[in-house]
């Protein structure tokens, strides 16, 4: 990945005390984001607020869509047309973007898309926290296909990983999700935005070849393919068919398989250099205590409590949760007596760590459903029990 | 490692969540702490008791929502009613003088009463009541510094009334300073 510095126009350089949908506004103006299309909806409304009140001065363009659908399609445009482009929204929402996100992912189109996760199924709890969209967001459009989805912990790391979300977006041509919840999504703390000059943005790689090897698509199973930006003057076609590297419909089995082998293991093949893990004394640990965003928090202190008590347990939080940790886990397994998944759902993350564990240790789902966080002491009380 | 939990309460409209907000701010901007506030965010935030969490520490605060809250600030009789009984041994309570009646002071904590309302009147605008007793709740409790209280402020206050909001949190400093001294006697 190559990387320039930021527009400072875009980063309010500077501490504050933010809450974490502020914070991920931030950190998409800071990215370089200037387009953002959306349908407001609880709990991450502040987010477009947030980006609305600063677009005039950032000179960006915030447009209220008409639903989710609408906003995603928005996106793809918007991209094409050479900007970076974000939208925000929460479990009802999220529904309705799965058909144009399969769009998005077959014309590779980068899009940051943050879900501010709220207890469902339907409308549940629109107020209340809960993680219960980490498979929707991996599965949830149809066909085979893969993305990249991160999970913040804090209002900082909001502004963190949003910077890191367009980052990955851009080189690797896919929607990037960025995973939060209703509790960080809330949530003040201290916010530190570093100056433009100390962030680093990946810029939009766009053709500019000769015109006749205008190419919009190289099935190479890389990231960092030039886009072609509308309007330039280059002949080419963008569709949810099955294309040609022209991007033209070519609709055989064959075709499909490049097609297809292109966009997963553009993701798989790296995943490597994209996924992101926080260790804590995993080494020697007997049970390795998993989580992501919000319940990671309370997994680490319930951690912390049973290595008070002599356990040996390690804490291990996934700040890319797709793709999943495969390979640390396949090193980890046959180490320890077990891995515990902890997570705001009825058991959903702890699936992919059963499929990888494949018996290797035993895996202890510690799961509840939606509206709250952990009690630590539930944490604590499976850690006692796992490592028994 | 020293840590505080501190609820502020009220009814809706009276700057609540401002409160913790601007106590957010100073803590984890002017005072080198860290500090975790969360909200009443529901429909029970509309109108209704309304509250706002501080989780203050020394270190990064991993679990964000209070569990024994050793402040609180109640504005309202409802939010005194709802909340005091959760308050832990050897806390503080800071009530609205004309506002709450207080039966009967919990026993082993300690409860002050703060005319937030009447002061705020006599500078002008009952709008600010809540910077009075905020500034009563820093002298009296100890837990944020005057200073970096003020220097909070702006931003969180509109830029025209940001005098006025000083003023008004002084007055409820300089309270708090006098009460204390007089408890101390």
């Amino acid at each position: 990945m190559t990387y320039v510095t930021a527009d400072p126009k875009g980063v309010d350089a500077g501490p504050h005390f933010l809450d974490g949908d502020h914070a991920l506004a931030e950190g998409a103006l800071a990215a370089g984001c200037r387009f953002f299309a959306g349908y407001p909806i609880t709990p991450s409304t502040e987010t477009a607020e947030r980006f609305a009140e600063r677009a005039p001065e950032v000179g960006a363009l915030f447009i209220q869509m008409e639903d989710e659908l609408a906003s995603i399609a928005a996106l793809v445009g918007a991209a094409w047309g050479g900007q970076k482009v974000m939208t925000v929204t929460s479990g009802p929402g999220f529904s309705l973007m799965m058909e144009n996100i399969g769009l998005a992912v077959m014309t590779e189109t980068p899009m940051v898309i943050a879900n501010v996760q709220r207890g469902g199924p339907s409308t549940g709890l629109p107020t209340l926290t809960a993680q219960q969209d980490m498979m929707q967001v991996r599965f949830g459009s149809h066909g085979d296909y893969n993305i990249i989805a991160l999970s913040p912990d804090s209002p900082q790391e909001c502004f963190d990983l949003a910077v890191e979300a367009f980052n990955l977006s851009e080189f690797y041509r896919v929607p990037v999700f960025i995973m939060t919840d209703e509790t960080v999504g809330h949530m003040h703390e201290k916010v530190v935005i570093p100056p433009a000059d100390q962030i680093q943005v990946v810029e939009r790689n766009n053709y500019s070849g000769p015109k006749e090897d205008c190419r919009p698509y190289n099935f190479n199973r890389q990231g960092g393919n030039p886009m072609v930006r509308a309007g330039d003057g280059y002949r080419f076609h963008i569709t949810g068919l099955t294309h040609n590297e022209k991007g033209y419909p070519a609709m055989t089995p064959e075709q499909n398989v490049k097609v297809l082998t292109h966009l997963m293991e553009k993701i798989d093949g790296n995943a490597e250099h994209i996924i992101r893990l926080e260790e804590s004394e995993v080494e020697d640990a007997d049970v390795v205590v998993m989580s992501y965003g919000i319940t990671s928090r309370i997994a680490i202190r319930a951690v912390q409590d049973a290595r008070k008590l002599g356990l040996k347990v390690g804490a291990l939080r996934l700040i890319t949760v797709w793709p999943f940790c495969e390979k640390r886990v396949r090193e980890l397994a046959p180490r320890v007596k077990a891995m515990i998944m902890v997570e705001i759902n009825y058991g959903q993350m702890v699936r992919e760590l059963e499929r990888v564990v494949a018996g290797r240790c035993k895996v202890v789902s510690v799961n509840h459903c939606g509206g709250a966080v952990h009690d630590p002491q539930v944490i604590l009380e499976a850690i006692k029990e796992a490592a028994q | 490692m020293s840590s505080h939990e501190i609820r502020f309460s009220g009814f809706g409209g009276q700057g609540i969540i401002r409160c913790a907000l601007i106590t957010g701010k100073a803590l984890s901007l002017y005072d080198d702490k860290f500090a975790t506030m969360t909200q009443a965010f529901g429909p029970e935030a509309r109108g209704s008791a309304c509250s706002a969490q501080l989780v203050v520490s020394d270190e990064k605060v991993l679990y964000p929502y209070i569990t024994a809250p050793g402040v609180l600030m109640a504005l309202s009789q409802e939010a005194y009613d709802k909340f005091s009984g959760g308050v832990t041994e050897g806390g503080t309570i800071i009530v609205e003088a004309d506002l709450v009646k207080v039966k009967d002071e919990l026993p082993g904590r300690t409860t002050w009463r703060v005319p937030a309302t009447r002061f705020a009147e006599e500078l002008g605008n009952r709008m600010f009541t809540n910077l009075v007793a905020l500034g009563f709740f820093s002298a009296v409790t100890g837990v944020v510094s005057g200073e970096a209280m003020k220097k909070a402020l702006p931003g969180l206050v509109p830029d025209r009334f940001l005098k006025i909001n000083l003023k008004a949190f002084e007055r409820g400093y300089e309270h708090g300073r006098e009460a204390l001294a007089g408890a101390t006697k």
